[in-house]
């Protein structure tokens, strides 16, 4: 039996056919989408590779079954940017250092996107770190992660003011 | 991953007879199922997701001061919940204790309580478990078992429950609402999971096709909100199951304690009531002497299952100084690393040493 699904994924309404249910969201979006940006680590729920924005918030995609975010809006990596210029928490990691290999980069920044909205770390780098534990990075490219989430944190608080 | 069957019922009675009958199992969260289900731990031949069901993901709270929480919520949005907050601040730092920001956006209070054990031996499919196949015997024994239990375990059976939230929520008397074939029922949290038997066959009070459809706390629990903390020792700072944990919460007036709750975590295969403890503590001032007094009797009994007695002397200070964190007071707004031993104490912080 066939099952079929429909995903709104960086805008772009996709609808998606399945041999049976176990393939997760992660493996759609690579597999089926050809959405790569999305990586896979653990795939787990232990490393935080995987994150993506299901509805506006950050998540697993890894330990989410396609079938059960039917109907979802999802924001990957590849759907950040606007009109060709970076999203503040992108150019905030590069202007920090935060990140090496960048394996990981594209969870942790999905990450730290959800983190901002939450809106419960702010500048405090005691309060990022711990929002941000989610998302290990091997290169330990950790300091440079706390200042580039509190970095963008203050971009996109600036961005609010001048636009409001 | 087994290949399995995938149904997506619109309704608690349709959710419940599709689960009545063959090996099935509810999807809520997934964050524990699929990753059974991805180590082979676990195989259902068909899986209920229940995320759509309506009416699941409300926290409501009564006139009479009862709080119900839908078996859907998610965690972080009971956390964040204001009202819930002020009502049940060590419940909400039990949830940010627990697990990742992005686990916790999905997984669910029901599911919380469905989560099985973290055992490595559990986990792997090629390892013997009684709790995966009753008389394969237990590798656990005499393996890795610093997450294994010192309280209420049996030769068949030694693991502990990985649960943050069940620990204040059985300290404060948790009611589990169920559906099932047969109507709809309740049952104490403090039942709710069972201790291995010899044979270590079931986890929960569920009886097949059952469905936990809220957790409710009574009127009760918002009275020791001035003085409730949660305490989770763990092998890193955050993202970690507890070593051992303890929640306390007390009803002080006039320098003495009126009513005391604790429970610890790590320590068992349920969510562990201290209930003896609870009793030396009640008309006690509120002395370090007294919470080591409570918190050995919290441990009463206790042995060690494996090379892990250690964890006996630590849930007794992680207890002592969780009730020393509770009489300095509830913090007014969350520790930024909660349930942390490097967190600052409380309000009027006096003592909670971890060092006794």
């Amino acid at each position: 039996m066939t099952l079929s699904l429909s995903l709104t994924v960086n805008g772009d309404r996709h609808e998606v056919h399945l041999e049976d249910a176990r393939p997760t969201l992660l493996d759609v979006l690579r597999e089926r989408l050809g959405l790569v940006g999305t990586k896979k680590g653990c795939d787990r729920g232990q490393c935080g590779a995987c994150t993506v924005l299901v509805d506006g918030r950050r998540i697993n995609s890894c330990l989410t079954l396609a079938m059960s975010v039917d109907g979802a809006e999802i924001t990957t990596i590849e759907g950040v940017a606007r009109n060709g210029a970076m999203h503040p928490v992108q150019a905030a990691f590069i202007d920090n250092d935060a990140f090496q290999c960048g394996y990981c980069t594209p969870g942790q920044i999905m990450s730290a996107i959800g983190l901002i909205a939450e809106g419960e770390a702010g500048g405090d780098p005691e309060r990022i770190r711990e929002g941000m534990s989610g998302n290990l990075c091997r290169c330990a490219a950790y300091p440079g992660i706390t200042e580039a989430v509190r970095d963008a944190t203050e971009r996109l608080s600036q961005n609010q003011r001048k636009s409001a | 991953m087994n290949v399995f069957d995938y149904v997506r019922p619109a309704s608690v009675a349709e959710a419940v007879a599709a689960a009545s009958e063959g090996d099935a199992a509810f999807l809520a969260g997934g964050t524990n199922l699929l990753d059974l289900m991805k180590a082979g731990a676990s195989h259902p031949a068909r899986l209920v997701d229940i995320t759509r069901l309506p009416g699941l993901d409300d926290i409501e709270f009564a006139a009479d001061g009862t709080i119900r929480i839908g078996a859907l919520v998610k965690n972080s949005d009971l956390a964040r919940d204001a009202a819930f907050l002020a009502a049940a601040p060590a419940v909400a730092e039990a949830l940010l204790a627990g697990a990742s920001p992005q686990l916790r956006n999905a997984a669910t209070i029901g599911g919380n309580l469905m989560q099985r054990t973290r055992c490595a031996y559990f986990y792997d499919p090629h390892s013997a478990c009684n709790r995966r196949e009753a008389g394969a015997g237990c590798d656990a024994r005499g393996g890795d078992t610093r997450n294994h239990a010192v309280l209420g375990w049996t030769d068949a059976c030694i693991a502990t429950h990985p649960s943050d939230l069940c620990v204040p929520l059985v300290a404060l008397d948790a009611v589990v609402e169920i559906a099932g074939p047969g109507g709809t029922r309740e049952v104490a949290l403090e039942v709710f999971h069972a201790l291995p038997g010899e044979t270590s066959a079931a986890e929960t009070a569920l009886l097949p096709g059952e469905l936990i459809t809220a957790v409710r706390l009574p009127a009760e629990a918002a009275t020791f909100a001035p003085n409730a903390r949660y305490l989770k020792l763990r092998e890193r700072t955050s993202y970690a199951f507890a070593l051992v944990s303890a929640a306390a919460a007390l009803r002080i007036e006039d320098g003495r304690i009126l009513e005391a709750r604790l429970a610890l975590g790590g320590v068992a295969a349920k969510p562990w009531r201290a209930r003896d403890a609870e009793r030396l503590l009640a008309g006690a001032a509120p002395t370090p002497e007294a919470f080591r007094r409570a918190a050995d009797a919290a441990l009463d009994g206790a042995h060690p299952s494996g090379d892990n007695a250690e964890k006996i002397e630590l849930a007794a200070r992680v207890a002592a100084r969780a009730l020393a964190l509770a009489a300095a007071g509830t913090p007014e707004r969350m520790p930024a690393l909660p349930g942390s031993v490097f967190a600052p104490a409380g309000v009027n912080a006096n003592g909670g040493s971890v060092h006794g």
